[in-house]
């Protein structure tokens, strides 16, 4: 029992993960109409820029907090100018293939200077250590992940539900040109969503960084099971995906304490049945 | 009239001759680099491998002496239909003499079938699998740096002789992870320790913390970790976060290499104890030809075993064509030499190649150091053991190679 405990716990964890990553992703697609594949190679770019602040400038842990997100998320605003805009309109299957494309890219270019193997970052002191819960040894980094995701969730549901700017942006997914009219610029707008979308991602990538390596291929390992958690919890809805995001943590967590094989097909398992059941996803409504 | 004879006999004749000549002459020969240049292994193999052939050309000097040597390599994305699509390509149309490196447990046992088929040569540094030179052994096959028996063998043995007699495994869900497994719970059983549990990973796993919770709850001595790569990596980095160490448990690295401890840095990894056949600091011999790798290399890395290894086993193929005066471009017939010859370089010392393609020479059992221990970057091992090289490799009385004559 206490074994089971100590496995719910650990789920949440990379629930957490999954529930900021997939945050980023329903932003994305539901302002902007975009399936995002390059959203594993921002989250790695992430814990890289994460990497390079303390070693190239000095910069420690909790700054690069914020400032990894900025330069990442200005990064992605970038592409978003350069190139995503002009997608709009078309099929989905556009920008999926142009996210791809970037995202090899990005990752053939980081792969290319870094190697393939990964570089060190430590936990910061602060967070170091950990206490015994009794049923676990629980670090404390990994707790201050969980608590910490979570209020970045709660946050961004409530900045686009509750708030007026986020009302703003669902009218303008809903009708451009009205919300043009009352004198709103839908252009920048949309552009600040994607550079959102994408800092979130960095986010989750700098807080990565201490617990795995910062590899190259961090994101792309990672992106294939956020999506079929996109996809379970409804494309596009913002308190689906957080929510799933953490249930599915916890559903890996204890596939991997009673039948560790199937840990990384249990979540598409579960997508398959529900696309079955309810093809709009959980909290998602029909088209 | 006889004339005429004569000139038709003669005209016969002639090609004979001038192909007899041409067959003792013919001084070309042609490499193939396949591995991993864009992988998770792309490190330990990759543009290293390729860099340390290009030194063996450059350092056997047959150009001077009337040789052509081309080399060639390729990426074969840790695939297998990749690297046998590959491999028939340069066997057939680019007339490919020997492949070099084929990393990856799984590329080496597919591609070994295509070079055995062609009569090509494959002188393997960098796929681990035992399989290699036992039960799928091949004329046209060497084996030429480490495997798991050998792994097993000598980091098994020396951690349970150390104390460590119950084990918990970290197995990756694959052939290779199987097979390492497999071997090290032998030597652990046959030296007195016992195995009390295990679990078994999908490959690429990110997060191990609950498999770290299994291990930690076993109360076993010793974890082993059957990976390799990435999956080596985040087990050793998550489990110092988890107080796996530090509650007295041990880490045992089956497969660890240079290229991993440098990524997780030593305050990660101290302490750790892993078997490996070549580290560039181990004598005066290493030290240079690594100084002159380095120098080349990308972010001035270090040869790992595998690329030294790549160094090695052309230098010995080099001398076995000479010594047969020309390149007959007959696999079997070119291995069948090296056989004979008994190797000798700087990097690995003397040695030999046993009947099974097995090559032979000491393994170096390594403890990792602190990091106020080390001098500097890629100053990371202390030696802590050496097992000869007729007692690393499994002994030709237990194989199950057809090769080996009983």
């Amino acid at each position: 029992m206490q074994a089971l405990y100590a496995q719910l716990l650990v789920g949440l964890i990379n629930g957490s993960f999954y529930a900021l990553l997939s945050l980023g992703l329903a932003v994305i697609f539901g302002m902007l109409n975009i399936i995002n594949f390059a959203h594993g190679a921002v989250y790695m770019m992430g814990a890289f820029v994460a990497y390079f602040l303390l070693n190239y400038l000095g910069i420690g842990y909790w700054p690069a907090l914020i400032i990894a997100p900025i330069v990442v998320g200005i990064f992605g605003m970038f592409l978003e100018r350069t190139m995503l805009q002009w997608l709009s309109g078309l099929d989905h299957l556009y920008g999926l293939l142009l996210t791809f494309g970037m995202a090899l890219i990005i990752q053939g270019v980081f792969q290319n200077y870094f190697g393939s193997s990964g570089l060190p970052y430590s936990i910061p002191d602060e967070l170091k250590g950990g206490m015994n819960l009794g049923f676990m040894f629980l670090p404390i980094y990994r707790g201050w992940v969980v608590v910490f995701s979570l209020i970045v969730c709660l946050l961004t549901w409530y900045l686009i539900e509750r708030t007026r700017l986020g009302a703003y942006l669902r009218a303008a997914t809903e009708n451009p040109a009205l919300v043009r009219a009352f004198g709103v610029n839908v252009p920048r707008m949309i552009t600040l969503t994607y550079g959102l979308g994408v800092g979130l991602a960095a986010l989750a990538g700098v807080l990565s960084a201490p617990i795995n390596q910062v590899r190259p291929l961090m994101g792309a390992d990672l992106i294939i099971v956020v999506f079929a958690v996109v996809v379970i919890g409804g494309m596009g809805s913002i308190m689906g995906s957080i929510i799933t995001g953490f249930t599915l943590g916890v559903v890996e967590g204890l596939t991997k304490y009673f039948y560790p094989e199937a840990s990384n097909t249990v979540v598409f398992v579960l997508m398959v049945l529900v696309l079955l059941v309810k093809p709009s996803g959980l909290t998602g409504r029909a088209a | 009239m006889n004339n005429r004879v004569l000139a038709v006999l003669l005209a016969a004749a002639l090609p004979c001759v001038g192909s007899s000549a041409a067959f003792a002459q013919d001084k070309t020969i042609k490499i193939g680099v396949l591995t991993d240049n864009s992988g998770l292994y792309s490190d330990l193999g990759g543009a290293g491998s390729t860099l340390a052939a290009q030194m063996a050309i450059e350092d056997a000097g047959l150009a001077a002496k009337g040789w052509k040597i081309d080399l060639i390599s390729a990426d074969h994305q840790n695939k297998p239909d990749i690297a046998t699509n590959i491999a028939r390509q340069w066997a057939d149309v680019e007339k490919v003499d020997i492949f070099m490196d084929v990393l990856n447990s799984g590329v080496a046992l597919a591609v070994n079938n295509v070079v055995k088929e062609k009569n090509s040569i494959m002188i393997n540094t960098g796929a681990a699998t035992s399989d290699l030179t036992n039960a799928q052994c091949s004329p046209n096959t060497v084996h030429w740096v480490y495997d798991t028996y050998m792994l097993a063998n000598s980091t098994g043995q020396a951690l349970v002789k150390a104390g460590g007699d119950t084990w918990f495994f970290l197995t990756a869900d694959y052939a290779f992870g199987a097979a390492l497994e497999r071997d090290t719970t032998a030597v652990v059983t046959k030296a007195g320790g016992k195995v009390i549990g295990g679990v078994k990973h999908p490959l690429n796993t990110a997060d191990f913390s609950s498999f770290l919770l299994q291990a930690q709850a076993s109360k076993a001595k010793i974890i082993g970790m059957a990976n390799a790569g990435g999956d080596t990596t985040n087990t050793i980095k998550q489990a110092s976060e988890f107080g796996i160490v530090a509650g007295g448990q041990k880490l045992a690295g089956l497969l660890l290499f240079i290229t991993d401890v440098h990524s997780l840095g030593l305050k990660v990894a101290q302490g750790l104890n892993f078997t490996e056949t070549f580290y560039w600091d181990l004598n005066d011999g290493t030290r240079a030809f690594s100084k002159r790798f380095s120098d080349r290399a990308k972010n001035k890395a270090e040869p790992s075993m595998v690329q030294a290894g790549v160094y090695s086993g052309l230098v010995h193929y080099f001398k076995a064509l000479e010594a047969m005066g020309g390149n007959p471009h007959d696999g079997a017939k070119v291995v069948a030499k090296m056989k004979e010859m008994p190797t000798d370089d700087p990097l690995f010392g003397k040695g030999t190649i046993r009947e099974d393609g097995r090559k032979i020479h000491p393994a170096y059992l390594f403890e990792v150091k602190k990091p106020e221990e080390s001098k500097g970057p890629w100053d990371y091992y202390k030696l802590v053991g050496t097992t000869p090289g007729d007692q690393a490799f499994r002994p030709l009385s237990e194989s199950a190679c057809p090769l080996v004559k009983k």
